[in-house]
């Protein structure tokens, strides 16, 4: 063998990988060959772990125009017009540089989106932090999470796309290791997506964007195993984002592209030139070759090794049509772009790459596009879990104090500070404010058609039962999207996991992939594509199994219901009723992590063919005008969503009947339940019932109060203060 | 009337001002290429707002070299109206067209909000349907606009009636909350919020509809004037 063990190790290429390769090769791989099958069969590329069970995801509905497989997941939304969305992490690189990790985040996945043909027009990020309150790894939680926040803001703004809304979570199993997912949609013309396809045997490859230097060497690869006190070294494995560089490069792209030259087209993302060359010579079943010494450097005295590998941003490879390449350079050197052919489509199915007059490799595209071995890990264990099924004997003797400590907490408190940081107007396209609406909406100004979007994810549901809680958040991202009328109608999702080496982890991650494709199929939400992040551990410490799901729906363009009561004297609706729930399903509520500080039991209990009435009776309700509001319960119950829907300044007084104790009925978190206000209750309660779910009257509003029977009374303004100002707070503290 | 919209490179709210001015507004428009020196046949040229060259050394510090901007000059020199919106107030700044510095946000951070204005002046070209005191609501969306000049250029602005708008209440620190100002010509303005998302009653408010109305007032009036 050409390679030690040790070698070996650091690429991770175990010795069975490695008989494959020599298999492939029909030889020895050399050095740069090696680094370039570790990268494609690293976890983060090939899906190793998770491909045959991603495969049994559904994947397809009449809307679909492209599901898994390409840079981005395009739905049909009418008119001609399309959009194209994903989700990506950015975890590991975020962990070690936070500012850096998270922009290059915003940027790979908004070259995802462009790459396909369409601009992007949405951001959205679900990130997750450790306790910021934790005496031992606050500090340091504080500064990853303003890292994060101007990271994003940073890339974001620049770019001039709208970060129109998202997730902020904390817990102390993110303490080593946060999640920072970004979402990202474009839209487009039907005849205007791009694929990264290298066809036309003779077509030059051209290289454009940004030079190619040493940063994020094995970036990929870094991302697929788990963190060590050693990784913290590894930041030149981080990459430096330019969004203004990408600004251009969006123009200049979607300008070439119009000039009907561009055969294919990918971004440089994860693994580099690499992967986009033997991805698209894959797809197209052709041959690339390429000329190292023609790519564009950055410094002197690169090796094919590290030019292969580099994961510098902001860099597109495309192939041109024959004879046309001058009017692809035109509109790159109007923008002030470099474009560079550094190769030429073959039809021999290999990625030759040349260096210094020398072949430094020669690789079949096919096997090493899509031959990367894939693994059935393990898993026939009880899923990884340590919480009782049973939790503490509870009774509160101040509810007004138990609703301000979950208004005060790092994850129910108001975000301000966050999305105040982001640009979410840009491009005069948003219809909705952040935390004024159930899901950010974006219209497309050419159609009478929005685009709702949804990003959710709880890990401590899947922690306590991987397949429910994956379903519960399907369940509320479509819940989310019908409150604001919207009709859900597909999905991406980013699976952030522990070492799926460990069966109980696998095990994870195979029930929470089934729960997603029950949920999915039953909401009728395709997958169209996502992300894997897996080994997200540190020091031996794994994360909660956290899917995290983006789901988009549709909805005519006109003003949006928010979620705050608009004006005192309207009755308040509770559709689907109180709900129920028990001590088992209560352990994984907000009252049980803020108030009593554990985790037991299991996540509230779903039938999803009654929530699946309950949203289409409220996408009734919402699109006929007849609410005044509408706020659906999640995180806190019906407790937390009262209060947040007095912030207006118009709170309510409602009676509960219910046989639930207090606690119980203020704080379950039971699903498939819509608050809401109008004036037109009859038609409301005729739409109830022939969906045959309860709208409960509660009550009616009133100016300034939030009044419950006779266990709650205060003044709306004092929940406010303490909602608004508690983040703040915390990142402040210490 | 015709709007010309200047493209810089890491211009972001240039289609915005294009689609204020066309869709919202009814008017013609169009792009301005920052690397030519034709201002086409605009009757007014809007520098919007974006990151301009990547605003890499100071925002707006680049963009004054480019042979759009020098154009831009002599029209405004020869009484040509000129709006500059975010960025477009930051380039005006640097370029000299208007007094003082934008500086970082006194809260360090970037701001995004739907703030109060008040119109301090109709006596200009960008206000004058407006009506004195008049409160508009009006997005912000920069991490630098932080509006400064020494003291005795802001009693000039104050004496000389140019400001345009000021922010209601303190968001970014700029002195005597200063959001928008006029140069001594009166035709040319730059102020920190974005009145083109403010033109479509889809985007929460139209109160940004008024600055173009005053614009399109302005050169209704000269047109028939000099007819």
């Amino acid at each position: 063998m050409n390679f030690t063990p040790e070698v070996l190790a650091t690429h991770r290429i175990n010795l069975e990988e490695y008989a494959k390769i020599v298999e492939i090769l029909g030889r020895e791989p050399n050095f740069t060959e090696l680094g370039i099958f570790s990268v494609m069969w690293s976890e983060h590329c090939s899906y190793k772990s998770s491909k045959i069970h991603l495969k049994k995801l559904p994947t397809e509905s009449p809307r679909v125009l492209q599901g898994p497989g390409e840079n981005a997941g395009v739905i049909d939304i009418g008119d001609g017009w399309a959009i194209a969305f994903k989700i990506e992490s950015h975890n590991h690189p975020s962990f070690i540089e936070p500012f850096q990790g998270a922009a290059t985040g915003v940027g790979g996945i908004l070259r995802d989106i462009f790459t396909m043909g369409a601009r992007p027009i949405a951001v959205m990020d679900a990130i997750r932090f450790g306790r910021l309150d934790d005496p031992k790894t606050g500090a340091r939680n504080r500064r990853i999470v303003e890292g994060v926040v101007s990271g994003i803001a940073h890339y974001g703004n620049c770019f001039g796309v709208p970060t129109v809304g998202g997730e902020t979570v904390f817990e102390s199993c993110y303490d080593g290791n946060p999640l920072v997912n970004v979402f990202a949609l474009g839209v487009f013309r039907h005849d205007e997506v791009f694929y990264g396809r290298a066809t036309g045997i003779g077509n030059p490859v051209i290289y454009v964007g940004a030079r190619t230097g040493r940063d994020g060497v094995h970036g990929a690869t870094m991302a697929s195993g788990e963190f060590t006190e050693e990784s913290k070294h590894k930041r030149p494995n981080v990459q430096v984002g330019d969004p203004f560089m990408e600004k251009l490069l969006l123009e200049a792209c979607i300008e070439a592209m119009k000039t009907g030259a561009i055969v294919g087209i990918q971004d440089m993302g994860a693994a580099g030139l690499t992967s986009s060359s033997c991805e698209m010579g894959s797809r197209a079943g052709t041959g690339l070759e390429i000329d190292l010494d023609l790519v564009p450097q950055r410094e002197s005295g690169l090796t094919a090794y590290e030019m292969m590998l580099s994961e510098s941003q902001e860099r597109m490879l495309l192939v041109a049509e024959l004879g046309r390449e001058d009017e692809v350079f035109a509109v790159f050197q109007k923008w002030g772009l470099e474009a560079v052919r550094i190769g030429t489509v073959t039809g021999d199915g290999l990625l030759k790459v040349s260096h210094l007059g020398k072949i430094v490799a020669e690789i079949p595209n096919q096997p090493l596009a899509d031959n990367a071995p894939l693994y059935d890990r393990p898993h026939d264990v009880p899923a990884y879990r340590t919480a009782p099924m049973q939790g503490p004997v509870f009774g509160s003797t101040d509810l007004l104090g138990d609703l301000k400590k979950l208004l005060a907490s790092a994850d129910l408190c108001s975000k301000h500070w966050i999305w105040g940081q982001y640009d979410y107007q840009v491009r005069t396209n948003t219809l909705t404010i952040p935390e004024r609406t159930e899901a950010a909406i974006v219209r497309i100004k050419e159609t009478n058609t929005s685009v709702a979007m949804s990003l959710d994810g709880n890990g401590r549901y899947c922690y306590l039962d991987p397949y429910e809680g994956t379903m519960l958040i399907i369940a509320e991202c479509c819940r989310n999207l019908s409150t604001v009328g919207a009709l859900p109608v597909a999905a991406t999702n980013n699976l952030n996991f522990g070492n799926p080496e460990r069966p109980e982890i696998m095990r994870q991650l195979v029930d929470s992939l089934r729960g997603m494709g029950d949920a999915c199929r039953a909401f009728e939400t395709p997958i169209t594509g996502g992300n894997a992040s897996l080994y997200n551990e540190t020091l031996g410490e794994g994360i909660f199994p956290t899917p995290v799901m983006g789901i988009v729906g549709l909805l005519p363009t006109e003003k949006p219901v928010g979620i705050q009561f608009p004006k005192a004297g309207l009755d308040v609706v509770l559709l689907g009723g109180i709900g129920s729930s028990d001590h088992t399903r209560f352990g994984g509520t907000q009252y049980a992590k803020v108030v009593l500080d554990t985790l037991w039991g299991l996540p509230p209990a779903l039938n999803v063919e009654y929530e699946k009435r309950v949203q289409a009776a409220i996408r009734e309700i919402v699109r006929a005008g007849l609410a005044d509001s509408a706020h659906d319960l999640s995180d806190g119950g019906l407790g937390v969503a009262l209060a947040e829907a007095s912030f207006g300044g118009v709170g309510a007084r409602v009676q509960l009947d219910t046989p639930l104790t207090p606690e119980f009925a203020l704080f379950h978190e039971g699903p498939s339940r819509i608050l809401l206000s109008t004036a037109r209750l009859p038609e409301i309660a005729a739409i109830a019932a022939k969906f045959d779910v309860p709208a409960v009257r509660l009550g009616e509003t009133v100016l300034g109060r939030l009044q419950v029977d006779s266990i709650l009374d205060c003044e709306i303004e004092e929940l406010n203060r303490t909602w608004r100002n508690a983040f703040e707070e915390m990142l402040h503290a210490g | 009337m015709r709007f010309g919209v200047v493209v810089f490179p890491g211009s972001n709210c240039d289609h915005d001002a294009w689609y204020a001015a066309s869709a919202n507004l009814g008017q013609q428009a169009e792009f301005l290429w920052h690397d030519e020196r034709s201002l086409g046949q605009a009757d007014v040229v809007i520098l919007p707002g974006g990151f301009s060259y990547g605003d890499y050394l100071r925002c707006g510090a680049i963009a004054k070299f480019s042979p759009v901007m020098q154009s831009v000059k002599e029209f405004a020199n020869a009484g040509g109206l000129v709006a500059g919106f975010c960025n477009g107030f930051q380039i005006l700044v640097e370029s000299g067209l208007l007094p003082g510095a934008l500086l970082r946000n006194a809260g360090m951070k970037f701001v995004c909000d739907q703030p109060i204005l008040t119109v301090e002046t109709v006596d200009s070209p960008f206000t004058r349907s407006a009506t004195l005191g008049q409160r508009l609501q009006l997005p912000v969306a920069h991490g630098e606009g932080n509006y400064t000049a020494d003291d005795r250029t802001l009693d000039m602005l104050e004496a000389e009636d140019r400001i345009v708008v000021r922010y209601a209440n303190e968001i970014n620190g700029s002195a005597r909350r200063i959001a928008g100002i006029l140069n001594a010509e009166r035709n040319v303005m730059g102020m920190m919020p974005h009145p083109e998302r403010a033109c479509d009653p889809l985007m929460g408010s139209v109160d940004g509809r008024v600055i173009f109305e005053s614009i399109l007032a302005t050169l209704a009036a000269t047109a028939r004037s000099a007819a």
